[in-house]
């Protein structure tokens, strides 16, 4: 029974014009909205966050875990989704203006840093995001 | 091209948060404001001082804590904060109540800052 869980844990989620409304992992099921934010923010783990990155087509590495924690950070201090500026100086303030630019962010997390790391660390989508 | 003129915008808090939706709403046109270059000032008057108040625990009616949000605006380069003076005073309330870094001022800096402004939106 695991080996089989294990299985679907590996199909890609969704294909073209099928986008699915949850998330099975290792059996349980996590709800989503139809852009892919899960709704409930305790649901979330590390394989959540592949899970995500799948679907956006992104490999995480290092570099994508340390932004991802943050705003995982950034959500507990401030009860909200970072836009995109936001996002930019709560990263130059704590990893430095190397990693605290839109262009690193924007090759981390293409095509919208804001949104896509945001979905990937479990947090609703940004509000404010114009 | 030339570059269109910026514009002077004032955000205007008189009412108590958590009752309404007005804070939230307010906070929310603030945060997206900034995403356009203006000249944003926010102003905290009437029960709108209670917004800034330490010690909310709105966990418990299952809301978000408005200080939380509050304290993000340096980081949307929203640095004008404001509160007034006579309101804090009629509530009984002093400087040490509030949470966040803000400038206290008096009435007649209350109407300068008012007249200043292109638009005013009041929450």
């Amino acid at each position: 029974m695991s080996n089989l869980l294990n299985f679907q844990q590996n199909i890609p989620p969704y294909k073209a014009g099928t986008k699915s409304m949850s998330l099975t992992i290792d059996g349980k099921i996590i709800a989503t909205d139809k852009e892919g934010y899960i709704k409930s923010l305790e649901e979330w783990s590390e394989k959540v966050a592949e899970m995500i990155a799948i679907e956006e087509k992104i490999k995480l590495t290092s570099s994508h875990w340390e932004v991802v924690l943050l705003l995982r950070q950034f959500y507990q201090e401030f009860e909200l989704s970072p836009t995109m500026r936001s996002l930019v100086k709560y990263i130059a303030n704590n990893l430095g203006k190397d990693k605290g630019n839109s262009i690193y962010l924007l090759k981390l997390f293409p095509p919208n840093p804001a949104k896509i790391a945001s979905k990937i660390a479990g947090l609703p989508r940004p509000k404010n995001c114009l | 091209m030339n570059k269109p003129k910026t514009k002077k915008l004032l955000f205007l808090f008189r009412h108590a948060p958590y009752g309404s939706a007005l804070a939230k709403e307010g906070i929310d046109a603030v945060l997206a404001a900034s995403a356009y270059d203006q000249d944003l000032s926010v102003l905290f008057m009437d029960d709108g001082v209670f917004q800034l108040l330490k010690h909310q625990k709105p966990d418990d009616i299952e809301e978000k804590n408005i200080i939380n949000i509050l304290s993000a605006f340096t980081l949307y380069d929203i640095q004008s904060l404001f509160v007034c003076q006579e309101s804090l005073a009629e509530r009984g309330l002093r400087n040490t109540d509030i949470a966040i870094g803000i400038n206290i001022v008096a009435h007649n800096t209350v109407s300068q800052l008012l007249s200043q402004q292109d638009h005013i939106l009041s929450f």
